[in-house]
């Protein structure tokens, strides 16, 4: 994409987050787009393309009274909403509609007009996988990580590390789930739910949403946010089939992805003031620093553990806390992209001074696919 | 077998063969006559060349450990927890999940890159698991 020809204008979560009983995944997508709206001054009548992952964005667009003249339903997982980011930029600057509403909601904890989780026993994951005992994101997505650990010396007390730096950026954050410190013991001392993966290392499941609201770059300016302005993006996808990733130790689809991203940006790592890597699992934010290049193979876990991604460190990593201590709907993509957002604003609970350019790198699925979007504040 | 209540593969026309495979104690991988590239999971073209020249082979059943995790969550339906999730490199190439079974489902018994031997679980008069054990000599 051209840079800076497309902006966010407005952005929001859901008014409450955690635990939410009292309200259906479907109102959370509409609470977090009226508050999206809201912060952009907009109402319904105003946006003209939506894009929702999980649920249908007809669903969506109807329950909001929105007539769109552009609809995306790309949903590969946490990262859906990477993809729908670039999407509505390539749709915006080709004319297709001129602004674009994309949500996120999950009950994913309290799972109030949740879709039920089932995988059909003919695909191939269902085949394949499935009656090995694979359940869900805690015995797939970990699976990759012994294989990582041992070709690179990686320990139990790295993957500790990268839990106990998140929880000190959730600690500045008023909106985290877990806020209180704690230590490698702490984590190597929670419960075991599939070695070398303990509770602390797993991400929370929580209620909640996100909404985010892009047009053009000319536009933006008459909007009363700060406009934040999209430099480059990037997206791709590998296999439904953690067991057939092409190598345990690295996803191809963080590579390809955060590569196009860089490219179309057009900046060096050095430029990269603050980074989101979508956390499900303590092992994730080591592979998005080797796949995107800001560290050497094997170098990901000392980097973190060097202090390198910790409040007041170079490279500030998952400032809101991360899925692992800051909230985990189901779809973390979203969040990561609000704290971009946040940071490129200047109004994040743990604001990077005079940050320039973020980046948020998603993932989807058991590495399933990815997107990433570089963020400027910077008008073009 | 008779209280297995654990989810099981539905085969499809592409996928039949490697069922019937393991039913009658066989691992059947599939491999392209132009490029000879071996893969899984099944499909009836080379994912490596796009040929449908292909043909199914009866392999091995020689493995090593590839990972895993020892699965501690409640599985009401396996009963065996804590129990290994493992993937494993076949001796032609290809990788697939599995269980690794016949040892103990620890980390010091389990170690990365140990060669395994695949055996059946026999789940259902259709359907046999392909699961994989410590090699013997």
């Amino acid at each position: 994409m051209k840079q800076k020809t497309i902006a966010v204008v407005g952005a929001a979560e859901t008014t409450e987050m955690g635990k939410i009983p009292d309200t259906s995944q479907l109102m959370l997508h509409a609470d977090a787009a009226l508050n999206a709206m809201a912060d952009a001054g907009l109402t319904a009548k105003d946006i003209d393309g939506i894009a929702t992952a999980g649920d249908s964005p007809v669903e969506v667009a109807h329950y909001l009274g929105i007539t769109p003249t552009w609809v995306d339903g790309t949903s590969v997982g946490g990262c859906s909403f990477m993809l729908h980011v670039r999407h509505a930029a390539a749709a915006i600057n080709e004319g297709l509609c001129n602004t674009v509403l994309i949500t996120h909601a999950e009950s994913g904890r309290s799972r109030v007009g949740a879709r039920r989780f089932s995988r059909d026993p003919a695909s191939l994951s269902g085949q394949f996988e499935v009656p090995f005992g694979i359940t869900s994101p805690p015995t797939m997505f970990t699976i990759p990580a012994l294989r990582y650990m041992k070709q690179h010396g990686v320990t139990e007390e790295d993957l500790a590390h990268v839990a106990v730096v998140q929880r000190e950026w959730a600690a500045m954050n008023p909106r985290a789930s877990f806020r209180d410190p704690i230590t490698v013991d702490d984590v190597l001392n929670s419960k075991m739910i599939a070695w070398p993966f303990r509770m602390l290392m797993c991400c929370l499941v929580t209620d909640g949403g996100g909404a985010l609201i892009l047009t053009s770059a000319e536009r933006a300016k008459d909007f009363p946010q700060k406009p934040v302005y999209i430099l480059g993006t990037g997206e791709s996808c590998e296999t439904p089939m953690i067991s057939q990733m092409e190598d345990f130790t690295s996803s191809k689809a963080f590579r390809v992805s955060g590569k196009k991203a860089f490219g179309e940006a057009g900046i060096k790592h050095a430029d990269v003031d603050h980074l989101m890597i979508y956390d499900a699992f303590a092992h994730l934010p080591v592979y998005g620093l080797e796949d995107l290049g800001f560290c050497d193979k094997g170098e990901g876990a000392a980097f973190i553990r060097g202090g390198h991604t910790r409040p007041g460190g170079r490279l500030p990593l998952n400032t809101n806390g991360g899925g692992l201590s800051y909230m985990h709907s189901g779809m973390y993509g979203m969040y990561a992209l609000q704290e971009s957002v946040r940071q490129m604003r200047g109004i994040a609970p743990a604001q990077v001074p005079n940050a320039k350019i973020s980046i948020a790198h998603g993932v989807g699925g058991m590495f399933a696919a990815s997107g990433t979007i570089v963020f400027s504040n910077e008008a073009p | 077998m008779a209280d297995y209540n654990r989810p099981l593969p539905l085969p499809t026309p592409e996928t039949r063969h490697f069922w019937e495979g393991t039913r009658d104690g066989e691992l059947r991988l599939q491999r392209c006559t132009a490029c000879k590239e071996s893969y899984f999971p099944p499909r009836p073209f080379c994912p490596a060349c796009g040929s449908r020249a292909v043909e199914v082979y009866k392999a091995s059943g020689k493995a090593t450990l590839y990972s895993y995790i020892v699965n501690h969550r409640p599985r009401p339906d396996f009963g065996t927890e804590p129990h290994s999730i493992a993937v494993v490199t076949l001796a032609e190439g290809p990788r697939m999940m599995t269980n690794i079974v016949d040892c103990p489902q620890t980390p010091e018994a389990l170690t990365l890159d140990m060669p395994l031997e695949v055996t059946f679980e026999k789940a259902s008069d259709e359907i046999s698991l392909p699961k994989f054990r410590p090699a013997k000599g």
